[in-house]
């Protein structure tokens, strides 16, 4: 390596260019930024801008065909009573899920935190980073076996003669349902269990922040457990929690797959999405209900910020 | 590091029982789909399974559709990966070693990809490919795949520069390297393994996207779009099963790959800075 560096110690083009770089950092900096830049700003807002535009376009109604003229009309029709159930169902999934996430994902990100050791640690990482990245559909697909009629969960239930809480459950108003594949309670379970790993990962990593001391700090001075973990850890851990549950509330606010396959038939905003654009033709219909997601999670990331999530992604 | 006190040493058992119940919850729909790939029932989903059997890996083994799908969604991915490296190491590399104007914007562009849902990804794409009349094809599969790899790679490369000491580069420089050697002996053996990881990464995102590719795939057919269809349309379950087990092993591998490249990389050589 160092006879390298001494044949090219008395020039050469590569020293020019380099050091011609490094007395002009910017244009360093504009050669590193330009291909990312042109390509998401082309590939990715350019796209994002053209689905923006065509909201503002209409369908004949007569020819089903679309009207490039400016118009506020499809935005007209997207608040109406049945389009405003479909944003309202969403946008409560995605709060539930979001809420039972952080509840399950809460011990396991603190103990993994606070109490395994080196070789537990790596061991809970991978328990969580496997499912994580493992395919999504295989693990809706699962989910598909747990919940049918003859499945693990029914036959599970008869064995334990619990049959009667799971039909009584059932039978609850809304969230019920004939069965629980098609059921509200069914596509909540796969939806917490989908996206469970994207809220234990930045807790775990807000919760190692906590410095010991604190802890000790707040029990010398006579916190019991409960006081503690009220205004010392959950306050801390806050930002962790907000920043995973931006995935959990945006990967399910536009998620069309879960619902279709495990759920009842009401629609979800994403499938209104999907089935305007496809079997309708309705393109600026689609691209009206995408912006809703857009604007809810535009909110949802200006509030995030505001709470130091993102220094805990 | 100094050891927790001993009140602290060990957690409570409810705390205990919610961590392994929460794995458990995370792991057993996964064993589950393992055992369905060998039942003898091939028209429910009964559980427990009637009987034990090899045959459908057999089965599924001559079917030409599956093959097909494996290798369109294969090329897809490495193409995507390749991308996905270029683009966000370059990235990676301009966030970290200066403070401009629009900093902020940039990264948040990068993260966008992934923070939107992927319905808005895919249908923003369907909808710019239909305005400029680009036929859908192996490449507009490529060109949504990539743009959301990229934040994968970039997340890994920037969090590995920042541990990196700058001080090695100023070294390199004092010890008469150009530029350019400096990149080639100093930082990229330095960023190597996270380069490598977030590719891993990557392929593995990208071997099993099924939002945006329904979005941007046309009649072409990835492994993820088939296993849609069978969800939907179950035509030979236990296929499917196997198939399943099959893809879980494939994205199981890298990911373990890139948790043993990266690891332990919190004590760089010269990162105490």
């Amino acid at each position: 390596m160092s006879t390298a560096f001494a044949y090219e110690r008395s020039g050469g083009m590569g020293r020019r260019v380099s050091t011609w770089l490094y007395l002009h950092p910017w244009f360093l900096l504009l050669l590193l930024l330009a291909p990312p830049l042109l390509w998401l700003g082309i590939v990715y807002l350019g796209s994002l801008f053209s689905l923006l535009l065509q909201s503002f376009f209409s369908v004949d109604e007569f020819s089903g065909l679309v009207v490039r003229e400016f118009t506020l009309s499809t935005y007209g029709e997207l608040f109406s009573a049945a389009n405003i159930d479909i944003i309202v169902r969403t946008a409560s999934m995605a709060a539930a899920v979001t809420v039972a996430a952080a509840i399950i994902a809460f011990p396991i990100a603190y103990y993994a935190a606070r109490y395994a050791g080196a070789k537990a640690k790596a061991v809970f990482y991978l328990a969580v980073m496997l499912p994580l990245w493992s395919s999504y559909l295989v693990r809706v697909y699962a989910w598909k076996l747990i919940l049918a009629k003859e499945g693990i969960l029914n036959w599970f239930f008869a064995k334990l003669h619990m049959t009667w809480l799971l039909d009584a459950l059932l039978a609850t108003p809304v969230i019920g349902g004939t069965s629980l594949s098609v059921s509200y309670i069914g596509t909540f379970l796969v939806f917490v269990y989908i996206w469970l790993p994207y809220m234990i990962l930045p807790l775990q990593a807000a919760l190692e922040r906590v410095p010991p001391s604190v802890l000790d700090a707040s029990q010398d001075l006579g916190a019991h457990a409960g006081q503690t973990f009220r205004y010392v850890i959950l306050p801390l851990a806050l930002p962790g929690m907000v920043a995973g549950s931006i995935f959990t509330f945006s990967l399910t606010l536009g998620d069309y797959i879960i619902p279709g396959i495990v759920g009842s038939s009401r629609l979800f905003i994403g499938q209104a999405v999907f089935l305007h654009q496809g079997t309708a033709g309705n393109i600026p219909m689609a691209a009206a209900f995408s912006v809703v997601p857009i604007v809810i999670m535009g909110i949802y990331l200006t509030v995030a910020k505001r709470l130091g999530a993102f220094d805990a992604l | 590091m100094r050891s927790s006190s001993a009140g602290h040493a060990r957690a409570s058992l409810g705390l205990k029982i919610a961590a392994i119940g929460g794995l458990l919850f995370l792991h057993v729909p996964l064993a589950l789909i393992l055992l369905y790939a060998f039942t003898t029932e091939d028209k429910s989903y009964q559980f427990p399974p009637p009987g034990l059997t090899l045959q459908w890996f057999a089965v599924a083994w001559e079917r030409q559709d599956i093959w097909d799908a494996i290798g369109l969604s294969a090329r897809v991915a490495l193409t995507s990966t390749a991308i996905a490296l270029v683009l966000g190491t370059l990235a990676g590399a301009a966030i970290h070693r200066s403070r401009f104007f629009g900093r902020e914007t940039v990264s948040l562009l990068i993260i966008l990809p992934i923070a939107l849902p992927g319905i808005i990804t895919g249908i923003s794409l369907r909808s710019a490919f239909n305005l400029a009349e680009i036929p859908f094809s192996f490449w507009t599969i490529v060109l949504g795949h990539a743009t959301f790899c990229v934040v994968v790679v970039y997340n890994n490369a920037l969090a590995r520069l920042r541990r990196t000491s700058g001080s090695l580069v100023e070294a390199s420089m004092d010890l008469g390297a150009n530029g350019l050697q400096t990149l080639r002996y100093v930082v990229l053996p330095n960023i190597a393994t996270a380069l490598l990881a977030g590719g891993m990464l990557a392929f593995a995102l990208s071997f099993d996207e099924v939002i945006v590719t329904t979005f941007t795939a046309g009649q072409q057919t990835t492994l993820p779009i088939w296993m849609l269809s069978e969800l939907v349309r179950p035509r030979q379950r236990p296929v499917t099963n196997v198939v399943a087990v099959f893809v879980i092993a494939v994205t199981f591998i890298p990911i373990v790959v890139a948790y043993y490249v990266t690891r332990g990389t919190e004590h760089v050589a010269g990162a105490g800075k």
